[in-house]
């Protein structure tokens, strides 16, 4: 580890710090339709927009009718993207004449994007034309990011409101998030990109004949990349235009270009805590989840960067000290012009925040680095977390957090004034409950089918079953980062896969909507002396404890067995 | 009910014909007015033909040119299908494949370590750049090869190595294929050919 590698962890840390607050109350401010110069300027086409789309904007949704819109609309685009992939071949915008993609590979790819996963398990420039990528995956970007930022709005708005019945409009809601927020920040972040290096083109794959061998000719593939890089990382989403994804230097030219992909990744969901601060004016409960959130991030980044810095202890030779110009450090997989510090830093964020865009190849990653980025995965999804999703998921362990307080002094358990109750705890239960159960349960069969399960692995040994438990986790969490030598693109695993996605968002929003319509209903009680508070250090402690032990208890004996085992066995000289 | 499924439609078009062709369209068109080159790849033609891009890696095998990291992408710098190992450290695969190739790095330079990311396949399979304790390594054999002092090789490499940026992100690294052109402009056997 180097003292320039810590430092930019700590001016990155310093930017997620000062942005939050800013950028979460404009996000409050134009959801809520509160920013008057908005409405001046763009109110006309606002409406214009739902006259169109037969949207009745006056109209409030409660909880059901909330869900059943995001649903709905949901499963429309996932099929409009199902059939722009199986008809790419006859469809413009494809100029290296690329074919169709086969049945189960689109419909693992439409949940995929549907869901903000963004798992591919394609190659993207051999597999999906221009069109597919802009407009089939892209559109994806903006619209499921839009949808997890809309949800844990309304779950905010749940805990806000008292005697409602109502939690928003979410048509209403998604066109704001996506015409004053993901539009304006993409376009001015792709042509930042662009100016960066990456490419913006609609031209076809160029030819080059190579310095050293004329006779030799590199094809070259390009293609709108800017304007899909940016949503990818301001979205949290992660598909790569290209199969490296951020360590392609075309989407990641510079380490100028890697600082902004790093730092748009936890941009929106650091800010969310600002928002939910604000909304519910309680700021102070917004920054102690702010800091439960950071304190489990700089742990991670420790970790990963530290077990990064080691050199394989089975390579002889090499140099083993590392230089001033040279950082000591596992580099099987990642980029020089990153090195390890920056790498380690894009790791964390990536699965910290479900965002699944990666630098560098975690599967070669070291036994311990490796464990940390699926941990970080496994805990929820909820250090910072994808947008949306981050905050809605952390306020799960919220409720949860508050409950074991409340049994803890044996008085009803309340949060911000609202009581929680049977229902409240037993829906925090199932979304809890859903997400080891699904990983667990899909992991456990693919290991014992040597045929469908067992056949695609790049790695023997301890590491195959963390291969294939990352997998399942990437999906059920809605990551999208791989450990990319397992070759998923088989119709046993494209399917399973696309079913752990839907299970990972949909059955997961589902009772947090409930959650929202529950508790929007409720009364709110006033303080009295035996509130346990949610905005002071305690807190945050205890929140940090309770994801720490939900997901150490649930998943620590499956990491015993892969990572760990691999660690040991390594370190006592044995390869497999 | 029946108004979600109508509204989702609409809502569907809208927003396909929005973000998935008005943005990036309209994007592209911007992008190639003001940046021109980048937009286009970077590329870098010479007589009117491209011998790749300043940012991805192409082979070089030969003792005249610096060599780039090694790829796993496709059959080796396949520029359309970029991508890594993916091969665990503790697979023997690749410890037997970092063996050998720090064993014949060894004979070329002895005495000197080999510099990690040399033996190591890059994220991407396209890394353009490597480190410059990389390109110091490989400067005695390009030297010997152009029969050139190993002096003038190490000046080029300072004047080519690129710092953090602003001090602080990223490391300090070298473009393998400009350090190349490099070297062959200088060269007076091989100028005539490769400047325009």
């Amino acid at each position: 580890m180097t003292a320039n590698g810590w430092l930019q962890f700590v001016v990155f840390s310093l930017l997620i710090l000062i942005t939050a607050r800013p950028l979460g109350i404009y996000l409050e401010g134009v959801i809520e339709g509160k920013i008057g110069w908005i409405n001046r300027l763009f109110g006309k086409p606002e409406q214009l927009i739902y006259k169109l789309c037969g949207v009745q904007a006056h109209e409030e949704m409660g909880w059901k009718e909330y869900a059943g819109a995001l649903l709905g609309f949901s499963a429309v685009t996932l099929l409009a993207t199902y059939f722009i992939e199986r008809l790419q071949a006859i469809l413009p915008f494809n100029p290296q004449h690329l074919t169709s993609v086969s049945p189960w590979l689109a419909w693992n790819t439409s949940a995929s994007f549907t869901t903000n996963t963004n798992w591919q398990s394609y190659t993207p420039e051999m597999t999906m034309s221009y069109l597919t990528q802009m407009a089939g995956l892209a559109t994806h970007n903006f619209l499921s990011a839009a949808v997890g930022i809309v949800a844990a709005i309304a779950l905010v708005r749940g805990i806000k409101r008292t005697d409602c019945k109502t939690i928003g409009n979410f048509w209403v809601d998604i066109t704001r998030v996506l015409l004053y927020v993901l539009l304006p920040g993409s376009v001015i972040y792709a042509l930042v990109l662009v100016a960066t290096g990456v490419p913006q083109n609609l031209h076809g794959y160029v030819q080059a004949h190579t310095l050293e061998q004329p006779g030799i000719v590199q094809t070259i593939a390009e293609g709108p990349v800017a304007s899909q890089e940016a949503i990818k990382m301001l979205g949290t989403n992660g598909g790569g235009f290209f199969n490296a994804n951020s360590a392609h230097p075309y989407e990641n030219p510079t380490p100028f270009s890697n600082f902004l992909e790093i730092l748009s990744i936890f941009l929106i969901p650091a800010a969310l805590t600002c928002t939910l601060g604000s909304m519910t004016h309680s700021p102070g409960h917004g920054w102690a989840v702010f800091a439960a959130m950071f304190v489990l991030f700089a742990a991670g980044f420790a970790a990963v960067y530290a077990a990064e810095s080691q050199y394989n202890p089975m390579l002889r030779g090499v140099a083993q000290t590392g230089s001033a110009t040279a950082p000591a450090g596992n580099m099987e997989g990642k980029e020089v012009r990153n090195g390890i510090a920056a790498s380690a830093l894009f790791a964390t964020a990536t699965t910290d925040a479900s965002c699944g865009a990666v630098n560098s190849m975690h599967d070669s990653y070291t036994p311990l680095g490796g464990m940390v980025l699926l941990t970080n995965i496994l805990l929820g999804e909820v250090v910072f977390g994808g947008v949306g999703a981050g905050l809605y998921g952390m306020l799960i362990f919220v409720i949860l957090a508050v409950f074991i307080a409340g049994l803890m002094v044996g008085r009803t358990p309340e949060y911000l004034g609202k009581k929680i109750e049977a229902f409240d705890v037993k829906m925090a239960m199932l979304y809890v409950l859903i997400f080891p159960l699904a990983i667990l349960t899909l992991a456990a069969i693919y290991v014992i089918l040597p045929k469908i399960g067992l056949s695609s692995l790049n790695n023997p040994g301890p590491h195959g079953l963390s291969e294939i438990l990352y997998a399942f986790t990437s999906a059920v969490g809605n990551n999208g980062s791989a450990f990319a030598g397992l070759n998923a693109n088989t119709p046993a695993y494209n399917i399973a896969l696309g079913w752990a996605m839907l299970i990972g968002r949909f059955l997961m929003l589902v009772p947090v909507l409930a959650i929202a319509g529950n508790l929007a209903q409720k009364k709110r009680l006033p303080v009295s002396a035996g509130t346990f508070p949610v905005n002071t250090p305690t807190f945050t402690v205890l929140l940090i404890g309770v994801v720490l032990i939900l997901g150490a208890l649930t998943f620590f004996p499956v990491l015993s067995l892969g990572p760990i085992l691999e660690h040991l066995q390594l370190h006592a000289g044995h390869l497999f | 009910m029946h108004s979600i499924w109508k509204t989702s439609l609409r809502y569907t078009i809208f927003s396909f014909l929005l973000f998935g062709l008005v943005y990036p369209l309209a994007l592209t068109g911007v992008a190639e007015r003001l940046f021109p080159h980048k937009a286009d790849g970077s590329l870098i033609v010479r007589n009117g033909e491209v011998i790749g891009s300043k940012l991805l890696a192409q082979g070089f095998t030969s003792d005249r040119y610096f060599h780039p990291r090694p790829s796993a992408a496709g059959n080796g710098y396949d520029a359309a299908e970029s991508g890594a190992s993916n091969l665990a450290q503790s697979n023997a695969i690749l410890v037997h494949r970092e063996q050998a190739d720090v064993d014949k790095l060894r004979k070329e330079n002895p005495g000197v370590p080999v510099p990690e990311d040399l033996v190591t396949a890059s994220a991407s399979g396209l890394d353009p750049d490597i480190t410059p304790d990389a390109a110091y390594f490989q400067a005695l054999r390009v030297a010997k090869a152009r029969g050139w002092s190993v002096d003038v090789v190490r000046a080029l490499i300072a004047e080519h190595t690129v710092g953090r940026t602003f001090g602080l992100l990223g490391e300090p690294r070298v473009n393998v294929l400009e350090l190349n052109l490099v070297l062959d402009s200088r060269d007076p056997h091989k100028a005539v050919s490769v400047i325009p």
